[in-house]
Parts: C-alpha cells; sequence; structure tokens
C-alpha cells in the first residue's frame, strides 16, 4: 500500500492545491511543496529502507525479493492487475523525482501568476505519473502511466508556456504519443504472443520476462519499446520536440521535463527493453550505440550555435541523455551504474541551469543571449550559481556528472573503444558551448541602465540543494552506487547469460567499490590539478 | 440450376408456427411497450400542446421500454422469423435506450429556447429508436430494411425540424435523396443475393452460401451492393461523401443521435449479419472489407485535419472510428468468427456511442441558449476559463476519442489492436497507427484552442442544468468504461 499512497497523496494534494486558490492565490504554492515533502518524508518514514535490505540481489522475475511489492487484481479478462514494486533503481528515480519536484515548486514561486492553483495541481499530477512509471511492473500500468503523465505535462506547456507555445506542447504531445503508440502495439503483440504460448493472458513484469518470443518478431517487439524511450530520452534523430518543449514551458515545467520526465526513457530502457529482450537488444547494441555517440556530438554541436540560453541548455540535454544510451547498451555494470549516475547527476545540473534561464527570462523578459552580457556585475549570487551549474554540466572532477560520464566511457571502452573515443570528444564540444554561454551571458561589459535583482533567499536556497547533491555525488558516489548496484547486477546475469552477450566477463566482475576507489583516486588527481 | 421458389417457406429458415406464441410477444415486449408509447404520446400532443409534458410522457414511456427489459428476459432467448431476442439484442437495446433517452433531454434543453412547436420532434425520436430497437434484434433481411428504414425516414423529419436557416434543410435533402439511393442499393442486391440463395434469413443465407458454387457472378453483385448500402449508412469512405453536410445542417442533438444510435444500431445488425450467416470465411469480403477500413482510417482523418467546424470535425472522426472498428470484422475472419472478434467489436463500439455522444452533449449544452450553434472551433476559445465543467467534459470526451488511458476509447482501442495481431493483420494495424497519429492533432487542437485566453466572453444566458447532467453522467460513463471494464467485458464475451 505503500507504493499506492505515494501516488494517491500527489494525486490528492493536486485536487487540495487547485481548491485552495480561492482562499488565496499564494496557497496552492505552499500547498504543493509541503505535498511533495510530506511525501518524501512519508517514503523514508514508512518504507523499511535499511541498507541490508536494499543490498539484498533481487530476482527480476521474482516479486517477492524486491523491496516493496504491490499488487491487486484489476481486469482479470486481460491478465491485468494493479502491480507496482519498487528496487534500488525505483527507489534512487522516486527520490530524485520528488527531489526535483519540490525544486520545480521554487521554480514556479514567483514565475507564475496565473492561475496558480490549476498550476500546481496539474505539476503535482505530473510527478504522480511520473512516481506510477517508476513503480508500475503491469505493462499496461506502466503504458498507462505512460500516458496519462503526458496530459497535465502538456496543460502545463500549453497554458503558461511561452510564445510559441502552442505549437511546442502539440508537437511534444504528438511525438510521445505516436511512439507510445508504437510501444502499446508491442506490449499487446508481446501479451497475445505469450498467451498463445502459455495460454494465459498476463500483463505481468514478472511472468513476462519469460515469454518466449524469439526471432524477427523478438527483434521488432524489442525496436516498439526502444523507439518509444529514445523520443522521451530524447536520443537522435527523435529528439527535435526537446528543444522547442522545453524553450516554451515555463521554468518550473523546464525542471520537470529535463530532470524527470527525461529519465522516464532511461529507466524504460532499463527495466523493459534488455531484460524483456536481452539477446536482441545486444544485436541491436551496435546500432544503439551509434545512435547515442551521434546524439552527444550532434547535440553539443547544435547548442554551440545557439543564441536562445533555453534552447543552448535544452540541446545540451540531448548531449548528455546521450550517455545514458551509451551505458545502457555497453550493458556492463561500470556502464549501467554510469548511465543510473547521469540521469541523477544530469537531473539536478539541468534543472539548476533551466532555473537560471528561468530567473534571467522573468528578468530581462528575453532568452536571448546576444541581449545579455556583463550580468555578473548585475547579478554576482546569480552568475556563480550559473558557473557552478555549467562546470558541473561540462563534468569537472568532483562533480556528480563527472562520475557519471567517466564510468560510462570506461565501461564503454572495454566493449567498443572506439565509440568511446569518440564520445569523449562530445566532452570538449561541451566545454566549448559552455564557456561561451558563460561568457555571453554573464561576462563582458554590462548593458548601461540595467538595474536588476539578484538572487534572494529562496532561489539560493533552492540552488544550494542541486549544490549540496552534486558535491555529493561527486565526492561520495557510493551510497548511489550501493543502491543500484544490487538490481543492476541481477540485471547484468540475467543478460549475461545470452550467447550473443558482448559483456566481458571481468568488467562484470570488477565490483562497484572498486571502481569508486578508482573514481576518487582519479578525482584527487583532478582537483590537484 | 437453383430455382428459388417464392413460397413461404423459402423466405424464412423456420417459419412452422407463423403467428406468434405468448412468450414470443413477451420477449419482444420492449418493441411493442415503446410501440404504444408513441401512439399514447400521439394523442397526449393532440390534446394538449406543451413541450414541458410532451418531454415528460417521451421520458416516462423510455423508463417503460426500460422497465419492459427484465420481463421479456424472463422468458430466455427466443428465435423468431424475423426477429432474435437475445443477450446482444438486449443490451444494444439497453444501450440504444440510454441514448435516447439522453437525446430526449439534450433536446428539451435545445429546443426550448429556440422553437415553438416541438412536440412532434420527440415523436420522431421515439419512432427513429424504434427502428433502432428493430435492428438490434433483426436476424432476417426484411427486418434489417424495416428498422432501417424506419430509422431513416424519421431522421429525414428530424435533421430539418428547426424550420430556421437552409442549412437545416440542405442537410434533410441530402441526407433524404442519398440515404433513399443507398437503401435502393441496398434492397436490389439483397434482391440479387435472394436470387442466388433462395432466402433471406441471416443463418439461412449463410448456408446456402456455404454449399453455394454456381451463380458467382449473381452473388459478387449482390454482395458488392450491399456492401454499399451499408457503407452508406455507416458512413465508411468512399460512401462517407455525405456525412460531414449531413452533421454539419443537423441540430446538434440530432447530429449525435445521428452518429450514435443511427450508425451504432445499423452496425450492430451488421454484426449479427457477419455471424449468423458465417460471413467471416469469406477472403474476397474480408479484403473489401479491408479496403473500406484503410481508406476510412487514412481518409477520414486526413480530412479531419482541416476542419474548423467541431460538428464537421466529430462527422470525420466517426468516419475514421468505423474503419478501426471494421478492423474488428476483418479480424474475425481469421480467428473463425471466434467471440473475441465479437467482444471487441461489441466494446469499441459501445465506447464509441459513449464518447461520441459525451462530446455532442457538451457542444449542444452550449449552444442551448438558443442563439447560433456554437459550432466553430473558435467559438470554443478559452472555454476553460468560463465554462470549465463542460470544458473540462469535452476534454475527457476527445482524449477518449483520442485513445488516451483511462477512458473508454483506450480499452476500445486495446481491443481493436488485440483483434489485428490476434489475426496478424498488419497492414490494418499500421493504418491504425497512423491514423490515430493524425488523430492526435486535431483533437488537441480543440483541448488547446479551449485553453487560450480570452477576455471573459460569457457563453449562455442560462444554466442547463440538466443538459450539464447529462454531460457528466456520459462523461462518468466513459472513465467508468476506461477503469472498470471487467464487467462488461465478461459480459459481451458471452453473446455468440
Amino acid at each position: 500500500m505503500i507504493l499506492v499512497n505515494l501516488i494517491l497523496i500527489l494525486l490528492v494534494g493536486g485536487v487540495i492545491a487547485w481548491l485552495a486558490e480561492r482562499q488565496h492565490p499564494g496557497l496552492p504554492r505552499w500547498i504543493a511543496l509541503i505535498v511533495i515533502l510530506f511525501d518524501l518524508a512519508y517514503l523514508v518514514a514508512a518504507a523499511d529502507l535499511s541498507w541490508t535490505k536494499i543490498n539484498v540481489v533481487p530476482n527480476p522475475s521474482e516479486a517477492a525479493t524486491w523491496l516493496i511489492h504491490y499488487k491487486a487484481e484489476w481486469i482479470p479478462r486481460f491478465g491485468i492487475s494493479f502491480e507496482l514494486a519498487m528496487d534500488g533503481l525505483s527507489l534512487l528515480m522516486v527520490i530524485l523525482t520528488l527531489v526535483l519536484g519540490a525544486i520545480s515548486v521554487s521554480a514556479s514561486w514567483t514565475d507564475i501568476k496565473q492561475r496558480t492553483g490549476f498550476f500546481e495541481a496539474n505539476l503535482l499530477w505530473t510527478l504522480a505519473g511520473v512516481l506510477g512509471v517508476f513503480l508500475a511492473l503491469d505493462l499496461f500500468l506502466f503504458f498507462l502511466f505512460w500516458e496519462v503523465m503526458l496530459v497535465p505535462m502538456y496543460l502545463i506547456i500549453a497554458i503558461w508556456g511561452h510564445e510559441g507555445r502552442g505549437y511546442a506542447s502539440m508537437k511534444f504531445f504528438i511525438f510521445t504519443q505516436v511512439s507510445g503508440l508504437l510501444m502499446l502495439f508491442a506490449i499487446l503483440a508481446l501479451v497475445v504472443l505469450n498467451q498463445h504460448s502459455t495460454g494465459e493472458y498476463t500483463f505481468s513484469y514478472f511472468d513476462l520476462l519469460g515469454h518466449g518470443v524469439t526471432g524477427d518478431m523478438a527483434y521488432l517487439l524489442m525496436l516498439g519499446f526502444f523507439i518509444a524511450f529514445l523520443v522521451k530520452l530524447p536520443g537522435f534523430p527523435v529528439h527535435t520536440w526537446l528543444p522547442d518543449a522545453h524553450t516554451q514551458a515555463p521554468t518550473a515545467g523546464s525542471v520537470i521535463l529535463a530532470g524527470i520526465l527525461l529519465k522516464t526513457g532511461a529507466y524504460g530502457l532499463i527495466r523493459f527493453v534488455v531484460p524483456l529482450f536481452p539477446h536482441e537488444a545486444m544485436a541491436f547494441s551496435p546500432i544503439a550505440l551509434a545512435l547515442g555517440a551521434v546524439g552527444i556530438i550532434y547535440g553539443a554541436i547544435l547548442a554551440f550555435g545557439q543564441d536562445d540560453f533555453k534552447r543552448l541548455v535544452a540541446y545540451s540535454s540531448v548531449s548528455h541523455m546521450g550517455f545514458v544510451l551509451l551505458g545502457v547498451f555497453a550493458w556492463n555494470a561500470l556502464a549501467l551504474q554510469g548511465a543510473v549516475m547521469q540521469m541523477v547527476a544530469h537531473g539536478l545540473s539541468t534543472a539548476a541551469l533551466f532555473m537560471i534561464a528561468g530567473s534571467l527570462q522573468e528578468r530581462l523578459h528575453t532568452r536571448d543571449m546576444s541581449k545579455m552580457g556583463g550580468l555578473w556585475q548585475n547579478m554576482p549570487r546569480m552568475g556563480a550559481m550559473a558557473m557552478f551549474f555549467m562546470l558541473a554540466s561540462v563534468g569537472l572532477p568532483g562533480l556528480g556528472n563527472f562520475v557519471a560520464e567517466f564510468m560510462v566511457l570506461v565501461g564503454l571502452f572495454k566493449v567498443a573503444p572506439w565509440m568511446a573515443t569518440i564520445s569523449a570528444l562530445g566532452l570538449i564540444v561541451a566545454a566549448v558551448y559552455s564557456l561561451i554561454m558563460m561568457q555571453r551571458a554573464f561576462q563582458g561589459k554590462p548593458k548601461e541602465g540595467l538595474q536588476l535583482p539578484d538572487y534572494g533567499v529562496r532561489e539560493m536556497l533552492t540552488m544550494a540543494v542541486m549544490i549540496i547533491g552534486l558535491v555529493w555525488l561527486g565526492l561520495y558516489p557510493q551510497p548511489v552506487l550501493d543502491t543500484a548496484q544490487p538490481v543492476l547486477d541481477s540485471l547484468t546475469t540475467l543478460v549475461g547469460s545470452g550467447e550473443s552477450s558482448v559483456v566481458e566477463a571481468s568488467v562484470v566482475e570488477m565490483s562497484t567499490a572498486e571502481v569508486a576507489d578508482n573514481l576518487n583516486s582519479v578525482q584527487i588527481v583532478g582537483v590537484v590539478k | 440450376m437453383n430455382q428459388p421458389a417464392m413460397n413461404e417457406a423459402a423466405m424464412g429458415q423456420t417459419i412452422t408456427n407463423p403467428v406468434m406464441s405468448m412468450v414470443e410477444l413477451q420477449s419482444i415486449l420492449p418493441l411493442i411497450v415503446l410501440t404504444l408509447a408513441i401512439v399514447l404520446l400521439m394523442l397526449v400532443i393532440a390534446f394538449k400542446r406543451t413541450h414541458g409534458i410532451t418531454v415528460v410522457g417521451t421520458v416516462i414511456g423510455l423508463l417503460a421500454t426500460f422497465l419492459s427489459i427484465p420481463l421479456a428476459t424472463a422468458v430466455g432467448d427466443q428465435e423468431m422469423s424475423l426477429l432474435t431476442v437475445d443477450r446482444y439484442g438486449m443490451f444494444f437495446t439497453l444501450l440504444l435506450l440510454g441514448v435516447a433517452l439522453a437525446s430526449t433531454l439534450l433536446s428539451w434543453e435545445y429546443l426550448r429556447h429556440r422553437h415553438e412547436r416541438n412536440e412532434e420532434f420527440y415523436l420522431l425520436l421515439l419512432l427513429a429508436t424504434l427502428g433502432a430497437l428493430v435492428l438490434a434484434f433483426a436476424n432476417h433481411v426484411v427486418s434489417l430494411l424495416l428498422g432501417m428504414e424506419l430509422l431513416g425516414v424519421s431522421l429525414y423529419a428530424m435533421i430539418s425540424y428547426p424550420d430556421r436557416g437552409k442549412l437545416p434543410l440542405e442537410a434533410a435533402i441530402k441526407y433524404l435523396v442519398l440515404s433513399g439511393c443507398a437503401s435502393a442499393v441496398l434492397l436490389f442486391g439483397f434482391a440479387l443475393l435472394y436470387a442466388a440463395l433462395g432466402s433471406l434469413s441471416f443463418a439461412g443465407m449463410g448456408e446456402r452460401l456455404a454449399s453455394a458454387s454456381d451463380n458467382q457472378v449473381l452473388l459478387l453483385t449482390g454482395t458488392a451492393l450491399v456492401l454499399t448500402g451499408i457503407g452508406f449508412k455507416l458512413s465508411v469512405v468512399p460512401f462517407h461523401m455525405w456525412t460531414p453536410d449531413v452533421y454539419q445542417g443537423a441540430p446538434l442533438p440530432v447530429a449525435g443521435f445521428l452518429a450514435t444510435v443511427s450508425k451504432g444500431a445499423i452496425f450492430a445488425a451488421l454484426l449479427r449479419l457477419f455471424m449468423d450467416a458465417e460471413l467471416y470465411q469469406y477472403n474476397t469480403l474480408l479484403i473489401a472489407l479491408s479496403v473500406l477500413a484503410v481508406a476510412s482510417m487514412i481518409a477520414g482523418n486526413l480530412l479531419a485535419l482541416l476542419q474548423q467546424n467541431v460538428k464537421r470535425l466529430l462527422s470525420y472522426s466517426s468516419i475514421a472510428h468505423f474503419g478501426y472498428l471494421l478492423i474488428t470484422l476483418v479480424a474475425g475472419g481469421v480467428l473463425k468468427g471466434g467471440p473475441f472478434a465479437v467482444e471487441a467489436a461489441s466494446y469499441y463500439l459501445i465506447a464509441y456511442i459513449v464518447t461520441t455522444l459525451a462530446a455532442f452533449a457538451v457542444i449542444s449544452v452550449l449552444s442551448s441558449d438558443g442563439e447560433d450553434e456554437k459550432q466553430e472551433v473558435s467559438d470554443l476559445t478559452g472555454l476553460f476559463w468560463h465554462r470549465p465543467l463542460l470544458a473540462g467534459l469535452l476534454t475527457l470526451a476527445l482524449l477518449s476519442l483520442a485513445g488516451i488511458p483511462l477512458t473508454a476509447g483506450f480499452i476500445g482501442k486495446l481491443y481493436v489492436f488485440s483483434a489485428g495481431i490476434e489475426g496478424a493483420l498488419w497492414v490494418l494495424l499500421g493504418a491504425l497507427v497512423l491514423g490515430s497519429a493524425i488523430g492526435i492533432y486535431y483533437y488537441l487542437r480543440i483541448i488547446y484552442v479551449m485553453t487560450l485566453q480570452e477576455d471573459n466572453k460569457v457563453i449562455g444566458r442560462t444554466i442547463p442544468w440538466l443538459g450539464e447532467t447529462v454531460a457528466v453522467v456520459l462523461a462518468g460513463l466513459v472513465i467508468w468504461l476506461g477503469v472498470f471494464p471487467q464487467t462488461l467485458m465478461v459480459y459481451i464475451g458471452a453473446f455468440f
């Protein structure tokens, strides 16, 4: 019931926030913030999250070995049940969702002036949908959350977005919907084919892991899932919705989109694509790796070409999420850990950059960097924040993003050295576009007569949360790695048994603790330099 | 040669007792009660012309028909020479009566501010409903045509009922001429089939069809003509031309009635014909249906993209939805008429009827102030902010039409997808994915327009509480069917 309550709290909180607007337009924000923090506290208090429990390597096909599991009959006609479960991976994602949810409420504090109640309600409902995606282990339920979370997100962009919101929100919805249809098709085909061999309809992840579909059919079904997740990730060449949606969304919407919604795609790859179709995914991995590498370089180059601050950050997301694709399809313990780490670290760093972009727009009424310049003079605190998160996003050693990208590249190097080499070039381009952004917006000669309010307490507090998070991830990533490790171990063994696996035994055996030690020494070298 | 003998026995399959027994009469009680209600209502109108009393009388008549259903089902399934009374027919009776009830209430909201003499409208509505009920039970070409004509002729008058404006008149004449042609084609087709097969009952036709080896020309021509006629009535591409014009011209409650009762009842009859005559075993027919399905899905959705008028948009969307629905029939061929195809078709049809009616109900309620109908997409600008309830309901209906989870439309789509996968109909499924993808755009465009800011334009002088209640109930059904479909699934799974 804990998992159901987690989602219910947000849903009900949304309704309360909506109704509270009648009392006072500022009230919904407080309610939203309290609801999210309460949800987080509830998770920590109600769920028994001791390390001994987390460290148990779960059997992916056996629900009882998971941290929490809940199942209720729903539509027995098709073997659909209301099945939620949590393991280390979903735990990480749920915490990330709630933390970034609270941050996005803060981002909406002064940004949203009209219909605050309905806005916060939509925000909470989106979060509820995302939690559902991270927790659902019935494929029908998963798809349901996957689609339903779009509706409030669509409304957030369409109602409170900027000048081009109509086009952007439509594009966002259609891209995800159409790719979702492919996934629905794949899910149903999987269920029907499984029913032909076992004689029973079931949508349960645990049952479907042992489906007997093979050959071309399995490859096609894998592609159905893969495309849906690639769109959400977003990966090259289906990333084009992202720059529009991110640029036009209100700040809080961008934070949620970049910080959380993109991660549902990555999560889907790790949770569904590879475990359900291990052999097919491995056969497909060269293409997926190439798409990841192209995404990294292409996103970075496009980011460099932008005048729009938000668009630049959006393209940098395309680039950074390419590492997740690499990490997943390299499919060894190290690269997978890197992918998970990247999901968390990128969530924090991009959310912060979008908040900065939002604050700039609120103060300057433009996102055009050619109209900025010398802002550090006026707003030193904001400048420092921008500098910090820019460096984090570039991959400065000592911060979370470095750990993530480094682990992905090292893991990938064992499998596909050339691919790793090419992808590493992306880091250089990242430094170029980030520095250019910093220079054009914050350095140089200040424009005359500009008097802008610097960051206040609320903004600095929000930034502090993300700074602490990134530094912690960078200097002591062990807790995150430990939380994800049992899950990833269990998944890699699932795939590792396949004959076409490219995973080398030595990489799998390399314990994560060892990796972290190596990382720490690398960072010390980096810092000394 | 197989010369059809023009005698009684050949007309029907089992006319052993031409006089109906009491049990059989009891089993068609809903039809009798509704007929009596029509006669009584006519007398009431003759004595006193009052809109309110007529509506109350109509509602009482429909409720009495509802109440007669348990009495009729008490005697169990009855197979008669023209009608089959079974769970399938009774279920659709229930559904169609519900839609008729909703349409009555919506018509009351719609007509009371714009028209003087409204009373006969409800007579026509009940007559059309009676025709629809006959279709739900029809197991014979004669009853099929009878029901279809009863429904169609009442609809001509209903469409042109409001006497102001040219559009309703134009729509009625268009519908009269084209629907008349379609009926003639259908009749001729059945005549040819009768010449070839010598039977007019669904089951009898199926039996002789299975053993017929000669007369291929007659059979093919007959089938093609019948398909054309039914295609017209269901408005599938390429027989869809009349639909947008007629929907646009018809008063909103009638357009809703046309899109749900008329199409739904004819499809229900078609499904019974398909199953009773075991038509699913003929590949030629399946291929023809596939072509119609693909054309409807693609053309319907593409044409809807360009519409600025909500009624026209919904008409094209209904064309596309019947394309989706035909997939289940084609899948029935591969499934050898297994119950899954019927289950899928029935569920989709129910979801379509409830959702479409909900959408028409909202627009109809918005237009209930006696002024021009709010039928342009731009009329809905900013609806979220001055009529949040109605905007929310319309959004729900549109999301259901688009097939978003938690709505009836999604479960319907799930069924069509599953049926298509069971039947390995990859081309049709490809068209389904493509069509749905296009569909999202125009449904979403309406939702987007409703979210736009508009200086507080007030729509409506009065609060049409009755119409709003109907819309809320329909929207509730859309969600209920989408969230808890199990009960209905089990029920319709046991139809045939």
